[in-house]
């Protein structure tokens, strides 16, 4: 044990000695392992930007969406879809649950009146496809006992209303024949350029202030009902659902899709792939960098292997000395690594390259961290074997003629 | 404590009755070739224990050769060689070099010291492989460097120290560990007539302090400090009388 921290202290006796050659040898290294966390920290957040884009269009994983279509006139009326939604959710005890309904109502305009399309929803849709609001709120379960209906607005909407905030507080008629005035309430943020006027409103409000027409009957749709589940439990769910639903309403078409083949796995294992593949490259330069400032530095250090030598060194402790040094420095390069990597994760906005809007910022990939550590570390033993062969093989007698 | 307490116990009353320190039985050293060069031929040699020899003779007379089989930094071709009375003529590496640690003192005519380390670290090397303890070692380095007069150079770098220091520096290095012998080559061979003389005075020191001294040289008036004088002539090994 004595002789192990013997040689460990001598090899950081000798890196620090040699700080330049040793600098020059570990540059590689230390890029490397930053490159291994840096691209896995960078691949992270891509996979979650690409996850969380995702999710903004299909629900979080998994989400499950139970339609229903009346088949004829003598289908059960569309209140018993609500009712027969509020009792899955009860007996499921299904924590996570909105109504997503696409439709089209008219609100009065400066210019005049406009259909806008709008989305009737519960207030637990934000969380589901996170729906952020970059002004004002987003519903809270207390607005659907409101007086008056509020809204989510797009920036559009806004500007269609000459506004450019929420400042003034704004209102908007909704409906056409029997209209009421609704308060906007929040913004949601652009999701790309030219958008159209839209609208989110909670589902309640909607039915209680202004029905479509034309929009119940046989053949229409009827508002899907989505629910966040855990994977373990959705595909038992999606058949229990279906048939629960079924069961209630004669005369309705059910059926129940989810969201899990949606392709995010698929990118998440690619990632990983291109992370490591890049990853492996560098460290795999960084090593022979190092395998090739190893040699030269043993040759330059023939007579100082023979000295040690002739004054008790064993050629074991020659070899590990050599082989330690090695390990040591690209330890010690792995850390520097790492805090290179972290500099730059921390500093420099990845998400926002990545398109921004990343909500739920992946955390430092420690793990990737470690694997590069101890890569590096290997890389440093496998380039120290060289050089220290090399070591054990010097004539002590060779290396001291003077 | 001065190096005379590094250099451990009194040597024993009477030589004979303790095995010497170096012996040399029937050694020969010879190189594959065509023809093979002998570069020593049978050779007997023994040096008690306190005693200071020195082997003179002309370049390429096969002095060095007797100084690698003496270090045990080379193996002889055929004879035994006994250090301190243990064998090692069929001795593993990693016994040799405990023996080296543990019972030889080097000093080169090159000096060898490590340019990136200082004086002091120069002499704590030795220390490393001869099993003193860690605690112990820097007292003794700087004990030894104190002796040899250059208490006052312990953290320079070798590179700005004369010849004359680098030699003292290196003899402070081999008696460090406190071994039983102290194998020099060519000790003065580098340096002027000052500092040679410097190096020789505290060779007479080391020896007047019981310590076993077996110089190698090619300079009649440094052979001559010895108390015995062997002569090597085309690796014959003669006693000068």
């Amino acid at each position: 044990m004595t002789g192990v921290v013997g040689a460990i202290v001598e090899a950081w006796d000798e890196l620090r000695l040699h700080k330049l050659r040793v600098l020059l040898a570990l540059v590689g290294v230390a890029v490397a392992v930053a490159a291994i966390t840096a691209v896995t920290a960078a691949v992270q957040m891509l996979t979650q930007g690409y996850a969380e884009t995702l999710e903004r269009d299909s629900g979080r994983q998994v989400t499950l969406g139970v339609d229903a279509w009346p088949q004829s006139e003598q289908a059960a009326a569309p209140t018993e879809l609500d009712a027969a939604y509020a009792r899955a959710l009860e007996r499921y005890d299904i924590t996570w649950a909105s109504r997503d309904w696409y439709t089209q109502v008219p609100f009065r305009f400066p210019d005049g009146t406009r259909r806008v399309d709008v989305r009737a929803v519960d207030p637990d849709l934000a969380v589901m496809q996170r729906i952020s609001v970059e002004d004002g709120r987003w519903f809270a379960d207390a607005d659907a006992d409101a007086f008056a209906p509020v809204l989510v607005v797009n920036p559009a909407f806004l500007a269609a209303l000459g506004l450019d905030d929420l400042a003034g507080h704004p209102t908007v008629l909704l409906g056409d024949d029997h209209p009421v005035r609704a308060a906007i309430v929040g913004v949601t943020p652009q999701r790309w350029q030219g958008e159209t006027p839209q609208a989110m409103v909670l589902y309640e409000q909607l039915v209680r202030w202004y029905v479509p027409a034309g929009t119940t009957g046989p053949g229409q749709p009827a508002p899907t009902l989505k629910v966040w589940v855990p994977p373990e439990v959705a595909g038992d769910l999606s058949d229990r659902l279906e048939r629960d639903v079924a069961a209630v309403l004669p005369g309705w078409q059910v059926s129940v899709w989810d969201n899990r083949g949606s392709g995010y796995s698929a990118l998440d294992g690619a990632a990983r792939w291109v992370a490591l593949g890049v990853g492996g490259i560098a460290l795999l330069l960084g090593g022979l960098g190092l395998v090739n400032i190893a040699l030269v530095t043993v040759r330059h250090r023939i007579r100082e292997i023979g000295i040690r030598r002739s004054f008790g060194a064993t050629s074991g402790r020659i070899f590990f000395g050599v082989l330690m040094e090695s390990v040591v420095a690209t330890l010690v390069a792995g850390l520097v690594g790492i805090v290179l990597a972290v500099a730059v994760i921390k500093n420099v906005p990845v998400d926002v390259l990545f398109g921004g809007g990343i909500q739920d910022r992946p955390p430092f990939p420690v793990s990737a961290a470690l694997v590069g550590l101890a890569c590096a570390t290997g890389v440093g033993a496998l380039a120290g074997l060289i050089p220290a062969t090399v070591a054990v093989r010097v004539k002590v007698i060779d290396a001291i003629r003077y | 404590m001065t190096v005379l307490d590094l250099l451990g116990d009194a040597p024993p009353e009477s030589p004979s009755e303790v095995p010497p320190v170096v012996e040399l039985r029937g050694v020969t050293r010879q190189f594959p070739g065509d023809p093979p060069v002998h570069a020593l031929h049978p050779a007997d040699l023994r040096v008690g224990a306190g005693e200071y020899l020195s082997v003179v003779g002309p370049s390429g007379s096969g002095k060095s050769t007797l100084l690698n089989l003496l270090g045990l930094l080379d193996r002889p071709s055929d004879g035994e060689y006994l250090l301190d009375g243990i064998p090692t003529a069929h001795a593993g590496e990693r016994e040799r070099a405990a023996l080296r640690a543990g019972h030889i003192g080097f000093v080169f005519q090159a000096f060898h010291l490590l340019p990136h380390r200082s004086v002091l670290e120069n002499v704590l090397l030795a220390t490393i492989y001869s099993g003193v303890p860690r605690a112990e070692r820097r007292d003794r380095a700087v004990a030894a460097l104190e002796r040899v007069g250059l208490s006052h150079r312990l953290d320079f770098p070798p590179t700005v120290l004369s010849g004359g220091e680098r030699q003292r520096t290196a003899v402070a290095r081999a008696v460090v560990s406190q071994p039983r012998v102290l194998l020099a080559d060519e000790p003065t061979g580098n340096l002027d007539s000052e500092s040679s003389e410097a190096v020789l005075e505290l060779f007479d020191e080391l020896h007047a302090g019981g310590l076993t001294l077996l110089v190698i040289t090619h300079e009649d008036d440094v052979s001559a400090r010895a108390q015995r004088r062997v002569r090597i002539a085309d690796g014959h090994l003669r006693e000068i009388a």
